[in-house]
């Protein structure tokens, strides 16, 4: 089938150009490493300057590594809310859910001056960080799912979403009258988004959430697919309804939580690329985009991260920053094209 | 005639809702046997519950009382998968948005028989093109949902029910939206799946006397009774007279439908 022929030759093209840039992430940064020495260093030889085997493996390697999950999870955490609520706006930040994950870990960030000195230190370590960002995004999708529950309007659910925004925006806000600059700096730097940084343990822990997020989501294929004609009509095809919307809840406040919590809020990522795919490969079949989602998340924030390090420059700009200024364009020219199958 | 096999029997059912404070019936005394190679439509003025019947009927809500079957079996038994493979729907609600093909959209029938990433096999891909070739949409079946017209994606809807590959097909309000000339041919394509492919179908319909013409037996649901037979015999009984709470519409027996005085 002539489908089947291009679909093949985009997974591949996509394929390879994920690799590409998940080499050339390595490559390019403040110290610019040739691409041979790259290739040496990640096939277990030695770069020509010891320095630069330092750096590819302890810290360039792992904020590629970071930067694929987090385009993945979050990519994937997008589209099974955009399935599940039936709402093309809808995404892991539009929702509510970063919003949520930000809460809580301003809480533990930001409320560490409010208890005394062990509990601090307990609150400031990077468990509690990930436990407050899984609780706060879980607690924000299940209040979207009860509104949702009672208004079948999707437009109420994507107000929710803002709601929630604002919200935390205000709890952060009288937060920070009761924190000290170093834990607001803490903070803020969070709220911006940041790939790097992170220890190859951590990094393990992320991995570890985002493919048990990612097998779920793998279980719910098909029945996304019967989902895209509706409740009803999935239900009268023999679809569990009840048991697949709690599989989906879990699997994206897993991927949503666990992200936000090492790498902070990455905005746009989830709502953007589903639509991408979806796009590109011309279908809603979700066995196809599925894999299509995953590839293109990678692809995404590798590229993303590549813009943040000017070139001969030591700044780093912050992910956020990117992933905004890609995103709110393609939303907006989304909007404006009312594309049939996207707004119908 | 009555010769065929029932397929769904609903014996004095009564429907409505039923919350921790109070009960609400909706209607009573409810009988229907709905038989194979059969055309049954349903009609009744708005707000007399035939959309709670056929809520009832599809198993998304109990009865208050009495007992549907389906093959002989109580309707209530069935698990939600079981039932996929005794009973599809068509509904009115317009499709959420999505990049579906028509081909795709009438695979999607094929979900109750599928593994669990819904890989279609030779015998699937059979049944689908068999329910497009007798609804007559195959030249349609690489368009997108949303590029074909409002009555051809009626009939992509019916053919997503035929793949679905269940002796019941439940309607609801499958003509509305559509003229008069789509609402014949969407008509006598259900009656020829009835007659040709052994089916049993219930649609709900507002438009009395296209139903009268093209279906086998008919519902009649009023205030006060709840009749099914042959339209000749319900005509005969003079039982539209009473289907609006209105003296002034009244049936007309020679023109076989109803007049304004």
């Amino acid at each position: 089938m002539h489908h089947t022929k291009r679909n093949s030759i985009l997974f591949t093209g996509l394929g390879i150009f994920l690799l590409v840039l998940f080499v050339l992430n390595i490559s390019l940064g403040s110290v610019k490493i040739p691409l041979q020495d790259v290739f040496t260093s990640l096939t277990g030889g030695n770069a020509s300057k010891p320095a630069w085997d330092y750096i590819i493996l302890n810290y360039r390697l792992p904020k590629a590594i970071t930067a694929m999950l987090v385009g993945m999870g979050l990519a994937m955490g997008g589209l099974l809310m955009q399935t599940l609520f039936r709402n093309p706006l809808a995404g892991p930040d539009v929702l509510g859910l970063s919003s949520g994950a930000s809460l809580g870990v301003a809480i533990v960030i930001l409320g560490s001056g409010l208890v005394p000195g062990i509990a601090a230190s307990f609150f400031l370590s990077s468990y509690s960080i990930v436990l407050a960002s899984t609780a706060g995004s879980f607690f924000v999708l299940l209040a979207v799912l009860a509104v949702a529950q009672r208004l079948r309007d999707t437009m109420a659910i994507l107000i929710i979403g803002l709601m929630f925004s604002s919200f935390t925006g205000a709890i952060v806000s009288v937060l920070t009258y009761f924190s000290t600059a170093e834990q607001l700096q803490k903070y803020t730097f969070w709220a911006l988004g940041s790939l790097g940084n992170l220890h190859w343990n951590n990094i393990a822990i992320l991995f570890v959430v985002i493919i048990i997020g990612l097998v779920l989501s793998a279980l719910c294929i098909k029945p996304l697919d019967a989902l895209l004609l509706g409740e009803r009509y999935a239900k009268s095809m023999g679809i569990n309804f009840k048991q697949t919307r709690f599989t989906i809840i879990l699997a994206t406040s897993l991927l949503t939580g666990c992200i936000t919590a090492f790498a902070g809020p990455v905005l746009f990522v989830g709502l953007v690329v589903p639509h991408m795919a979806k796009l590109l490969f011309k279908t809603s079949n979700h066995k196809i985009l599925f894999w299509a989602t995953l590839l293109i998340g990678g692809v995404l924030v590798l590229l993303c991260d590549i813009f943040t390090q000017l070139p001969g420059s030591a700044f780093v700009l912050p992910i956020n920053a990117i992933t905004s200024i890609i995103g709110a364009p393609v939303v907006v020219s989304l909007l404006i094209s009312k594309r049939k199958g996207i707004f119908n | 005639m009555d010769t065929f096999k029932t397929v769904l029997s609903a014996q004095q059912v009564s429907i409505g809702y039923s919350s921790k404070k109070e009960i609400i019936t909706v209607a009573n005394n409810i009988n229907i046997n709905l038989k194979a190679n059969t055309l049954t439509a349903l009609i009744g003025a708005n707000g007399i519950g035939k959309s709670t019947l056929l809520r009832t009927l599809t198993g998304i809500q109990k009865p208050l009382a009495g007992i549907i079957t389906l093959n002989g079996k109580d309707l209530s038994s069935f698990t939600s998968a079981e039932l996929a493979q005794q009973l599809s729907i068509v509904l009115t609600e317009s499709l959420p948005p999505s990049n579906l093909t028509v081909f795709e959209l009438v695979a999607l029938g094929r979900q109750p028989y599928t593994n669990w990433v819904g890989s279609l096999f030779d015998d699937d891909l059979a049944k689908i093109d068999s329910a497009l070739q007798l609804t007559h949409i195959e030249h349609l079946s690489n368009k997108k949902h949303f590029e074909i017209s409002d009555g051809q994606l009626q009939k992509v809807l019916i053919a997503r029910a035929l793949a679905q590959d269940t002796p019941l097909i439940i309607l609801d309000e499958p003509t509305t939206h559509l003229d008069l000339l789509h609402k014949v041919n969407l008509l006598r394509l259900l009656k020829n799946l009835a007659h040709n492919a052994g089916k049993c179908i219930l649609y709900s319909t507002h438009d009395l006397d296209l139903a009268l013409q093209l279906s086998d037996e008919t519902i009649v649901m009023s205030k006060e009774n709840f009749v099914q037979d042959t339209p000749k015999n319900l005509i005969a009984n003079k039982v539209f007279d009473m289907l609006f709470d209105d003296p002034n519409i009244f049936f007309d027996e020679n023109k076989n439908g109803f007049v304004v005085r």
